[in-house]
């Protein structure tokens, strides 16, 4: 009889593992199908972009002005356009964003209501939509300090109550704000408590401990947060659709207060708004490319600096 | 020798910790208050983005604001249209000047006087009457002399009973902001917006919770390492790229696949938001799953449950306040995605359940009309209070996602 139930019982087992496995594999590939579709639509991106962009794709396209209404001729001003409103932005965000991060890991308390509320307004403006800050760009920087500033030392005349690269650049900083902050934070949480103790403990104050221990240790935080915040602000373009993007300008911004091209709105507007699409799609998906390469290459760097800390804090 | 020490401890205790707690004192709340700043700076988008919409709630009885408004934007007829423009615009909207004349009587007759009770002497004289004349005239003889006046009369109209008409157009179907008689009807770019919200979410949400599934669950660590930043990597895309990536080529692809009328339309923006949703639920749901304790999963696989069920039915429900919030997070990218739909979308305020018409999402509104207002002008406003409805949006989800999903899983991992 007990052999007879154990008979039994490895027939239903056996039935249902069978029964199972072919389920299991199906669910289990469904799930693998996933993955490689969207791996495989990456790289489709990719491969279009580099392939139809490489004909174009040039020193000569990078370096020279665009010419014959658009229709040819580089990127040049573009291009300087996006680097100079990335390093405006750094400048802006950066400071910032590490003295919020190194509160929120050295001096807020375990469960203090103010750190809370700093956490949750950086994670909220991580998800807020890049238009919103465009308005509020318009709104605050353009309408207000802008126009503030030109009635009050300006005699009223336009100067900076209108577009131009300075309020773009600080809009911007607001939206990579969060991304900063979360980069160093994270840095600054693999500095062992040790260290910090060790400090202390040989009389040093919290502020010089800070400054000589927690600080140096940051500095590879800082340098992915400040990549990851360039790579983002690069491409980005609806914060600066009304703060600054200018369609076209026969010369590179030379003051603060001018408007600047910019590759990712370059894109944009070649795309939707030129007068012969057709006959620029090779520009396009060059200028494409060129900022899909400046974006891709900083994030890979980042990715590798961010590594490289968390194989150290193990 | 002893005493030497004894005086070097004098020194540091007497004058040097003084010195100390002041540079202390000032680090920590300049930090502190730079700290601040983060929640300064959403209470000021806020504030600014709502202040700009705020002529939208002065319900026409108090002039003072709306006066304001008028003279700052007294430039308004020179910088902005010359003259021929104005003609043009009820053309290029496809009206009838018929249509448009009817329309502005019926509005002017039934809602008015009867919704709101505004003083009928002073408003509808200044501002209704000239309008209906002038339309009249300018539909038969559209003379260049009526244009002048009117030009006149469709700034007051515009600036100063501009709430009372903009809110009862609100809830329209017609999005028609620049005309003589401008309609703000939101819903249909809510409509359109939802649209593409779903299908962007029925595309990137069962995908990328499943590659998260297979990521966490099934795949060797080995494998992890590789999938994990690649699919990351597709964050790093511009928003701008994958719009265009869209316009394209998708739009293209899809076009010849399904053969649709127009091009551009919910299903490519929806499909290309997808594309941009899909880190966003990936990574965050990743976290979720990887997050759930071992001792569950170890639980069920000593009860004898094969690796796919302990994912299905053990590691899954656990996971889901996660994957709920990155799902949220998801609906929060797309709805507030502003190049992807402004490329990829078409955007015609069409109001249809076809998903393969154009629409035209609120974000996409702002981006493409905002350059064309003039500060102070009643689409400026709306196009503001668009703005903050979509932050309010945002906020929400970000709110729900962090307390309610966070509370739930302390909850559950708690056992309570």
């Amino acid at each position: 009889m007990g052999k007879k139930k154990k008979a039994k019982e490895s027939y239903f087992f056996s039935q249902k593992s069978k029964s199972t496995d072919i389920k299991g594999k199906f669910i289990v590939g469904t799930t693998l199908a996933a993955v490689i579709t969207i791996i495989a639509v990456l790289f489709v991106i990719l491969g279009i972009i580099i392939y139809q962009g490489r004909d174009k794709f040039s020193w000569e396209f990078i370096s020279s002005f665009p010419t014959n209404g658009m229709t040819e001729g580089g990127i040049f001003p573009a291009i300087i356009g996006t680097f100079i409103l990335v390093i405006l932005m750094s400048i802006a965000a950066v400071p910032f964003g590490t003295i919020t991060a190194i509160y929120l890991t050295e001096y807020a308390k375990e469960n203090s209501k103010f750190a809370a509320a700093v956490r949750f307004s950086v994670r909220t403006l991580a998800v807020v939509p890049s238009i919103i800050f465009g308005l509020f760009g318009l709104g605050f920087f353009i309408q207000f300090v802008g126009s503030g500033a030109d009635n009050a030392f300006n005699g009223g005349e336009l100067r900076w109550g209108q577009p131009n690269i300075l309020w773009a650049s600080l809009t911007m900083s607001l939206l990579t704000l969060p991304v900063i902050i979360v980069s160093v934070e994270e840095a600054l949480k693999t500095i062992p408590r040790e260290l910090r103790e060790a400090s202390l403990a040989l009389g040093a104050t919290k502020w010089q401990t800070i400054k000589k221990v927690v600080f140096p240790g940051s500095i590879s935080g800082i340098m992915t947060g400040t990549i990851l915040a360039i790579s983002r602000g690069a491409g980005e373009v609806a914060p600066i659709l009304f703060t600054g993007a200018a369609y076209y300008l026969a010369t590179l911004p030379e003051s603060l207060s001018d408007q600047f091209m910019n590759l990712g709105y370059h894109i944009y507007i070649m795309s939707t708004q030129s007068s012969d699409v057709e006959k620029t799609m090779p520009i396009q998906f060059a200028t494409t490319l060129v900022l899909l390469i400046l974006t891709l290459s900083l994030n890979l760097v980042a990715v590798i600096i961010r590594s490289r800390i968390r194989s150290k804090a193990k | 020798m002893d005493s030497q020490l004894q005086d070097k401890k004098k020194f540091t205790k007497e004058s040097l910790k003084k010195q100390f707690r002041l540079s202390e004192f000032l680090a920590e709340k300049i930090i502190s208050s730079v700290a601040f700043l983060s929640i300064t700076v959403i209470f000021l988008i806020f504030i600014f983005v709502f202040k700009e919409s705020l002529p939208l709630f002065s319900f026409g009885t108090n002039d003072k604001p709306k006066t304001e408004i008028h003279t700052t934007s007294d430039s308004k007829p020179e910088s902005y249209d010359s003259g021929a423009s104005e003609d043009l615009k009820p053309e290029s909207y496809g009206e009838s000047p018929e249509d448009l004349s009817n329309s502005d009587a019926i509005v002017q007759e039934d809602l008015k006087p009867e919704s709101y009770g505004t003083p009928p002497e002073k408003l509808t004289q200044e501002t209704y009457g000239d309008p209906k004349e002038d339309l009249s005239v300018a539909t038969s003889e559209d003379s260049s002399a009526s244009e002048q006046a009117h030009h006149s009369s469709e700034m007051v109209s515009e600036n100063s009973e501009g709430a009372d008409k903009t809110w009862s157009t609100f809830f329209t179907t017609e999005w028609v902001p620049v005309s003589e008689n401008p309609r703000f009807g939101l819903i249909a770019l809510l409509i359109g917006t939802l649209k593409v919200t779903i299908i962007a979410m029925l595309i990137a949400g069962p995908i990328s919770v499943l590659a998260a599934l297979y990521t966490s669950c099934f795949a060797s660590k080995r494998a992890k390492e590789i999938i994990k930043p690649i699919i990351e990597m597709l964050a790093a895309f511009p928003s701008v790229v994958i719009g265009f990536f869209a316009l394209m080529v998708l739009a293209t692809f899809f076009q010849d696949v399904f053969g649709y009328e127009s091009r551009l339309n919910a299903f490519v923006g929806g499909v290309a938001m997808a594309l941009a949703a899909i880190p966003i639920i990936y990574t965050i749901s990743e976290d979720a799953i990887s997050a759930i304790p071992k001792t569950f999963t170890e639980a069920s696989l000593a009860l004898g449950a094969s690796k796919w069920q302990t994912a299905f039915f053990v590691t899954l429900p656990a996971a889901t306040p996660g994957i709920f919030a990155a799902l949220l997070l998801g609906v929060g990218r797309v709805f507030g995605e502003t190049m992807i739909a402004l490329m990829a979308t078409g955007n015609a305020a069409l109001l249809s359940a076809n998903p393969f018409e154009s629409v035209r999402t609120f974000a996409a509104t702002i981006g493409s009309e905002m350059a064309e207002t003039v500060f102070g002008e009643t689409h400026y406003s709306v196009l503001f209070f668009i703005g903050s409805l979509l932050f309010i949006f945002s906020f929400a989800l970000n709110a729900i996602a962090e307390f309610y999903v966070k509370g739930k899983l302390i909850k559950k991992f708690q056992g309570k």
